[in-house]
């Protein structure tokens, strides 16, 4: 192999990304190791506490089932700012377009840009527009950046599971993948799997009223949730057990990953977030998830199991016992 | 919601109590009975499902050359290659071809180099994707068993019919039955019963198997893929060898008929003829594999892409022959995990989605 390229696997958000950012990027720029990383930056300035990030989005198609590159783009940055506990504020837009991409289409990229602004209850405050040449980028690239405040002083972070932990999702597993990649190839799906795209600070806004209950909040995005479990594993130094049975999923989309070849545990959602959250509070919290409307399926999936490790290991469906690593190589190249 | 056919399959109690007679049968053996799955949809079946921790130490299952990215030999990926670098073509590929190490690169890197490689889920993509783009050549990787290989036949023959010029296919296609003669009259191995395939069997009927359990005394059980039927496909060859039989039974009746698809077997006939073959790690094979006929070799990329391919390497310390005829689990190779893990893949064994490296590495025991 010839190890001076970039690969499409260093984007999935497995295994080579966390390669890539600890070999090159993060030596580069800023020397804190992506194991010691959360979702979004929580700084401080004059005893005031603020969370930024940033995020770009190439989805390949641009519009799909369930939403379109925009929202898409305003809901990620706003739950990657919900993923340390801080409320969404301010969010700036770098849009990059290709030339002889459609105004008509960007009108409604941009109109979706808004609603789910509103929706989320967050201002879009600075932005910026490129156009580069026919063929130089495809159709179009959107860079959203964004700031939270706090309203508590919790600590939520990927460093923070516990032994006796309990992991709560908030509905079905891979259904934004799914739509995605049908979409993309052309799929005649008898059933209609729609992206989960959405905005979490309203139900991690529920949920963070347990205060120090909530341990750790993560959106399984690129790579899904075994990637991002097995993240949360190492960063604590804990082992998991993750209940197979228990995970919520979806027919259509365990069968198009079925015929795919896909293993849905690895399929990026939009719109879900793994809760990590004290055994006698888990049950309340579980409920409380429930009655959001982003919550109605959501299910207590697995637990810490033991310090150290940083192993997960699965409970399949039968009965057997596996070990669940991290995404490897490229599943699904361009999902957000 | 209704419960599917497959969720039956799954049922938890049903496995529990197949586990249950499997330990009966097993009980009080002193050495095991080593069962070898041939098919790597069955080898990614009970990595995923984590089924050899439910039988007992009587119980010994290895996988077998059942994954056909993993016993195409490196110098069918080595003119992949030369076929991808080739000026206004396209090569159309199942993706697990795409990071398998060639003697001196992959596929995906040739795309990174840009090359024109384009991932299809199926032939007849890649054959629309010929008649969209006139000015180039197509060649579509043709790699897999008995199961694959119908489709690709009837590619071809729509390829004929509507006079498609620039469409080829390289061919690897491989069928299964004879490399389980070799391996089953192997002393180290000493396998005391086959799962046969399910897919492949459901081509090739049930029957293809018989000269295993009358010529060599090998029980043979075809058998689905969901964990209940490979917990009882076990049940049965477990059952055989306590009984001292030796027979092919079949398990997956609800797909597998003793004679086979009679459709696919003819279009197998007409396009392919049965030819000898090398595996990765098992050598040529007689009658072991499928070349395009005399009849279609105007889309056999073999004969009409001419390419310098370099002289194959077999990647240096990989030990993924033994782990294809099951002499080693991928653990014993020194390179697994450590040098070799699906990022930076040493052997096909890790790359393919079937390799049992792959499964070994991703789902650990
Ligand atoms: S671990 Fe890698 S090097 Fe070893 S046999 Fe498997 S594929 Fe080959």
């Amino acid at each position: 192999m010839d190890n001076d390229l970039i690969l499409l696997g260093h984007g999935s958000g497995g295994r080579l990304s966390h390669q890539l950012l600890d070999e090159l990027i993060i030596p580069a720029l800023s020397g804190i190791p992506v194991s010691g990383q959360n979702d979004a930056a929580v700084l401080e300035h004059d005893g005031v506490r603020f969370a930024f990030t940033t995020d770009s989005y190439v989805v390949d198609p641009v519009f799909f089932p369930g939403g379109n590159i925009g929202d898409l783009a305003i809901n990620g940055t706003v739950n990657d700012l919900a993923m340390v506990g801080a409320r969404p504020r301010a969010i700036s837009v770098g849009l990059i377009l290709e030339e002889g991409f459609s105004r008509r289409e960007l009108g409604e990229i941009l109109r979706a840009m808004r609603e789910a602004a509103d929706r989320a209850g967050v201002a879009i405050v600075a932005g910026d527009t490129k156009v580069v040449p026919r063929g130089k980028a495809d159709r179009i690239f959107i860079n959203t950046s964004g700031i939270g405040v706090f309203r508590h002083g919790l600590e939520i972070s990927g460093s923070n599971a516990r032994v006796g932990d309990k992991i709560l999702i908030n509905g079905t597993i891979g259904d934004h993948g799914i739509a995605v990649m049908a979409k993309r190839e052309g799929l005649e799906l008898e059933a209609d799997i729609r992206s989960d795209c959405a905005p979490l600070n309203g139900l991690v806004d529920e949920i963070l009223s347990e205060g120090d209950a909530i341990r750790v909040l993560r959106d399984p995005t690129r790579g899904g949730v075994a990637t991002t479990l097995k993240e949360i594993a190492l960063q604590s130094d804990v082992s998991i057990t993750l209940n197979e049975a228990a995970l919520p999923l979806k027919g259509a989309v365990r069968g198009v990953c079925a015929v795919l070849g896909l293993d849905p545990l690895y399929v990026a959602n939009e719109g879900k977030v793994l809760a990590f959250v004290a055994p006698d509070a888990a049950e309340r919290i579980l409920e409380k998830m429930r009655r959001h409307p982003l919550g109605a399926e959501s299910a207590m999936i697995g637990e810490v199991t033991s310090p150290g490790g940083g192993k997960v290991r699965m409970e399949t469906v039968v009965g057997g016992m596996r070990a669940v690593e991290m995404l490897s190589g490229e599943q699904l190249p361009r999902i957000c | 919601m209704k419960r599917s056919v497959f969720e039956e399959f799954r049922n938890r109690d049903l496995v529990r109590g197949l586990a249950e007679r499997i330990r009966h049968l097993a009980e009080g053996r002193t050495n095991p009975m080593t069962f070898m799955e041939v098919c790597g949809t069955h080898t990614m079946s009970i990595y995923q499902y984590g089924i050899r921790t439910l039988l007992p130490a009587g119980v010994r299952l290895i996988s077998g050359p059942g994954c056909p990215v993993c016993v195409t030999p490196v110098g069918y990926v080595d003119r992949a290659v030369a076929c991808a670098r080739l000026p206004e073509t396209i090569t159309a590929t199942f993706g697990d071809m795409m990071r398998v190490p060639g003697s001196s690169s992959s596929l995906l890197e040739e795309r990174a180099k840009g090359a024109d490689i384009r991932i299809v889920y199926s032939p007849l993509d890649a054959l629309s994707l010929a008649e969209r783009n006139p000015g180039k050549r197509v060649v579509f990787l043709g790699v897999g068993f008995e199961t694959t290989a119908p489709t690709v036949a009837a590619t071809l023959i729509t390829a004929r019919s509507r006079r498609v010029g620039n469409f080829s296919v390289l061919s690897a296609h491989k069928t299964i039955p004879n490399p389980m003669r070799i391996l089953s009259s192997d002393p180290d191995l000493g396998i005391d019963g086959f799962l046969c395939p399910a897919h492949v069997s459901a081509v090739i009927g049930a029957d293809a198997y018989r000269f295993l359990a009358e010529e060599h005394g090998v029980p043979c059980v075809v058998t689905g893929f969901e964990p209940a039927d490979i917990l009882q496909g076990v049940a049965m060859l477990a059952r055989q060898v306590t009984e001292g039989r030796s027979a092919v039974e079949n398990e997956y009746s609800r797909f597998v008929t003793r004679g086979g698809n009679a459709r696919a077997q003819e279009l197998l006939s007409r396009v392919f003829v049965s030819a000898d073959t090398a595996w990765r790690g098992l050598g040529v094979i007689p009658e072991s594999g499928l070349e395009i006929a005399e009849e279609f070799t105007e889309f056999d990329a073999e004969k009409v892409v001419p390419v310098r391919v370099e002289e194959p390497r077999e990647p240096e310390g990989c030990l993924c022959g033994e782990v294809l005829k099951g002499k080693i689990a991928p653990a014993d190779c020194p390179l697994f995990a450590s040098a070799c893990t699906p990022e930076q893949p040493v052997g096909a064994c890790m790359v393919s989605s079937e390799g049992s490296c792959a499964a070994a590495y991703k789902y650990g025991q």
